[in-house]
């Protein structure tokens, strides 16, 4: 099986040289690109091999790239590597492991869309991949392969690389742009979007790091060898990775279109002995709840769509029968309420209320009415009501939870109101899991 | 500290110079507004708010504008720390996996809770989010350094030599 994005990364994990990667074909997507190809045939390409974006939202590349004004004048590609979705590390690898794969392919996104300028918008905790891309990135301008004519075209580039200090928001894409200024992270209004109005107002395309590791197979392998790869209509491979209570937690490169179940048995070895699955985020923090029956659905992004999460970031967080659903949403909710920019009304008031709520509910202080409190306000942070999807990303396992898993919340309800009156204890009875690690 | 007296701090020479070279990649100079805050606390562990006035001259920012960027960030630090901030995930996977019972180590170790300092300002210990090591799960950062697969026995260990070296 061809493993197009990883298949140079080193067991240890050392850096791939220069020299080590254009020994690999490296290089060549690029060279081919500005020789041999007008840039609106590399955009042609991309689009063609149907990639689509893999920082979670799953936009066609190709698309994204066509709808930069072709017009001459200033214009930027920037790189989101502010990889921060809970429960994800894919891009780390890729930036750690080949960063030369994503020089690549930051070059010939410049070239197809006619930009001069690149940026890497990398997390500020990312330091080991930071002093590897500075060092490739020298690598690069030694050997021309950026500055003024690269490869003999018509083509300049410089790639600068942009560490960040922190904050969830600065990976939605407007807000990266504002934090980029310099600027606090706090999204904008769209329209108007980046490709036409981004960076310092020029047109902009913001890729997330996978998706631009792609780009130097699809140009060197072409749109049909890419689509090729997938066993389902999403083109190409993925990084799935897999982290909770499994026997080998880790990160694989696979077709899209793979069965869950290969993804959670097969490479990470099912649960760790004495842990039942219960069930999963299939796509990072932001994506809602899954089940153990659904482990036969195909990754990609209309199954999963279909069945009611996402794939996102195609990092899964599983949830083991000794977890307790309520604590895993209230972990999950802390994250969203802290990271919450505070811009918007239904984030920044919603997100704190929904924490408030379930503290009260693990505190034994819970109503039934609180869960379709929890409900409201999943809704009320929902897509449409707010300027970005940090809060509807955040409504997702929340309202999944309450769907799923609905008697866990309902086990922390005092029975009658009364029975607090008189001083009585509830007693929440106890999780197959909880019961067994009491040793009950 | 810094803030008793309530007078701005010039920048030294090292550090203008830094900021220069970082501000250069911009067509705005302001751009490079978070690069030169981590620029000063790489040079004075944190940035207080007589750190501003220089930095904000040399960007074409306000003082107050660049301090509305300064509170946003998760890393830029406002209160002094010690030599070397102890950085525990505290997000879904590290947390389902221990991450509280290693913070609780920690603090029984070095004596400190969150946000605190040890008495002989070596470490500060703080919580970060997602560190992006879930594979690794429960995992911290200290200073630049990522450690992952922590137990209390291999925090102790990594706490004894990073208390011994640099």
């Amino acid at each position: 099986m061809d493993k197009p994005l990883t298949r140079n990364i080193k067991p240890d994990l050392a850096p791939v040289t220069l020299a080590e990667y254009r020994r690999s074909g490296g290089y060549e997507g690029l060279k081919k690109a500005v020789t041999a190809m007008a840039p609106a045939e590399a955009v042609a390409t991309v689009k063609e091999a149907n990639l689509r974006g893999r920082g979670g939202a799953g936009f066609p590349t190709g698309v994204k790239w066509s709808l930069v004004p072709q017009a001459a004048g200033q214009k930027y590609v920037v790189v989101n590597a502010d990889e921060m979705e809970p429960g994800t590390f894919k891009d780390r690898l890729l930036m750690e492991g080949d960063p030369h794969q994503l020089i690549e392919g930051i070059a010939i996104a410049a070239y197809a869309i006619g930009a001069d300028t690149a940026y890497i918008f990398l997390r500020g905790e990312y330091t080991l991949a930071a002093r590897r891309l500075e060092q490739a990135l020298q690598e690069a301008r030694d050997a021309s392969l950026l500055g003024r004519n690269i490869l003999g075209a018509e083509f300049h580039l410089d790639i600068h690389l942009h560490t960040s200090a922190g904050r969830y928001i600065c990976g939605e894409e407007t807000a990266l742009l504002n934090s980029l200024e310099g600027k606090r992270a706090n999204p904008r209004t769209k329209p108007p979007y980046p490709q036409t109005s981004g960076l310092w107002g020029r047109p902009t395309v913001v890729n997330n790091v996978e998706t631009v590791c792609n780009v130097p197979h699809i140009l060197r392998e072409g749109a049909d060898w890419y689509r090729g790869l997938s066993r389902s209509q999403d083109a190409g491979t993925k990084l799935f990775g897999v982290s909770g209570r499994v026997k080998k937690p880790g990160l694989w490169e696979l077709p899209m279109g793979t069965p869950i179940r290969e993804l959670i048995e097969d490479c990470a070895g099912g649960m760790q002995e004495g842990y039942t699955l219960r069930g999963f985020l299939p796509g990072g923090a932001s994506t809602d709840f899954l089940l153990p029956e659904h482990l036969d659905l195909a990754m990609d992004f209309d199954s999963l769509q279909r069945a009611g999460s996402r794939l996102g970031t195609g990092t899964m967080i599983v949830l083991d029968d000794a977890t307790c659903p309520v604590r895993i949403v209230l972990n999950l909710e802390r994250f969203f309420t802290q990271e919450s920019c505070g811009w918007c009304t239904p984030c920044r008031d919603g997100l704190p209320w929904v924490v408030e709520i379930l503290e009260g509910i693990l505190a034994g202080r819970g109503r039934p009415e609180d869960l379709d409190r929890l409900e409201k306000l999943a809704w009320l942070m929902g897509p449409g009501h707010t300027f970005c999807a940090l809060a509807p990303g955040a409504a997702e396992p929340l309202q999944s939870a309450l769907k799923y898993f609905r008697e866990d919340f309902e086990r922390y309800l005092p029975v009658s109101p009364a029975l607090s009156l008189r001083g009585e204890e509830h007693r929440v009875p106890l999780l197959e899991g909880e019961r067994r690690a009491a040793g009950g | 500290m810094d803030d008793k007296n309530n007078k701005p701090i010039p920048l030294t020479e090292s550090e203008a110079a830094e900021i220069r070279a970082a501000a250069s990649h911009y067509p705005d100079p302001s751009a490079a507004s978070i690069e030169a805050l981590k620029i000063v606390q790489k040079h004075r562990r944190w940035v207080s708010d007589n750190n501003l006035q220089a930095v904000a001259e040399l960007l074409g920012l306000s003082a107050a504008e660049l301090d509305g960027i300064a509170t946003f960030y998760n890393l830029i630090y406002r209160k002094p720390v010690g030599e070397k901030v102890i950085h525990y995930c505290d997000s879904v996977s590290c947390w389902m996996l221990g991450a509280e019972r290693i913070r609780e180590h920690i603090s029984k170790r070095l004596g400190i809770g969150l946000g605190e300092t040890t008495a002989d300002g070596r470490f500060t210990l703080l919580p970060i989010v997602c560190l992006g090591a879930c594979d690794r799960a429960p995992a911290m950062m200290i200073g630049d350094e990522l450690y992952g697969d922590l137990d209390e026995a291999s925090v102790d260990a990594i706490l004894t030599r990073e208390d011994r070296h640099g």
